[in-house]
């Protein structure tokens, strides 16, 4: 199974690095142009939401990219993104809708709700020793 | 796509101001499009349209700084909308509901002839 490891210093436009491999990666196993730029957009949410909002004390994100299925015959994208975060508990991020950013002081809720619409599966795992998302976009 | 947002403005147009994006939507390049929105505002324009020809990728940041445009159009009783995106873009537009406070226009063309005077 084809593999690319990424760590990554929390600094802005760092998330595109991580973006551009996933394409890189999606051409190759013949994603459709519109699900690479759907894998594309939610790399950069995760790794931002990672930046943001991780508390991360070494200031890296460690990203695992991931090639589900055979070489011969590719099923998929899997990426997993960790920080070694504060954590949080998923169940109780709020995913705003923009009717309520439009009355609520807080306005960076998006991530998680873009993360999702985005991807096939989305699966967010975190506790004391940081946050892990592992997300994946079927061919 | 070039990383940082390079932004071009047609004032010309009857009733409405397009500004043209190109390049990565975070929160420098929303706020950079949040500057030119109210220098719009506060020359009269009531009408703006955001073309994302120009744009491939839109973070939740940047995502943020629109919607205060959009509220700050609803203020004025103006219109904020949207043409040219990627289909991932309008995807995300609708996952967050901001079509609900904004038009969103397959093509200029079809933008101007609706929201023009």
């Amino acid at each position: 199974m084809q593999q690319v490891r990424l760590t990554l210093p929390m600094i802005p436009n760092m998330e595109l690095t991580a973006s551009k491999t996933a394409c890189a990666m999606g051409e190759q196993i013949g994603l459709s142009p519109d699900k690479i730029d759907e894998v594309q957009m939610a790399v950069v949410e995760a790794c931002i939401n990672a930046f943001e909002h991780s508390g991360s004390s070494d200031r890296e994100v460690r990203i695992l990219l991931q090639v589900l299925g055979t070489d011969d015959q590719p099923r998929g994208l899997q990426i997993t993104i960790r920080d070694a975060g504060v954590g949080f508990s998923p169940d109780k991020i709020t995913r705003l809708r923009a009717e309520e950013t439009l009355t609520a002081p807080r306005k960076r809720g998006h991530g998680l709700r873009i993360i999702d619409g985005l991807m096939d599966e989305v699966d967010i795992q975190s506790d004391s020793e940081g946050t892990t998302v592992v997300m994946r976009k079927m061919r | 796509m070039t990383e940082s947002l390079k932004l071009t403005v047609d004032d010309q147009k009857d009733g409405l101001a397009v500004i043209y994006t190109d390049g990565y939507i975070n929160n420098q390049g929303g706020e950079e499009i949040a500057r030119v929105a109210y220098e719009l505002i506060d020359k009269g324009e009531k009408n703006l349209l955001l073309n994302l020809a120009g744009t491939k990728i839109v973070n939740s940041i940047g995502i943020s700084i629109l919607i205060e445009i959009i509220e700050k159009m609803l203020e004025i009783d103006g219109k904020l909308a949207f043409c040219s995106l990627t289909p991932t873009i309008e995807k995300t537009f609708h996952i967050m509901g901001l079509a609900q406070y904004a038009g969103i226009y397959p093509d200029e063309e079809g933008a101007v002839e609706d929201l023009g005077s």
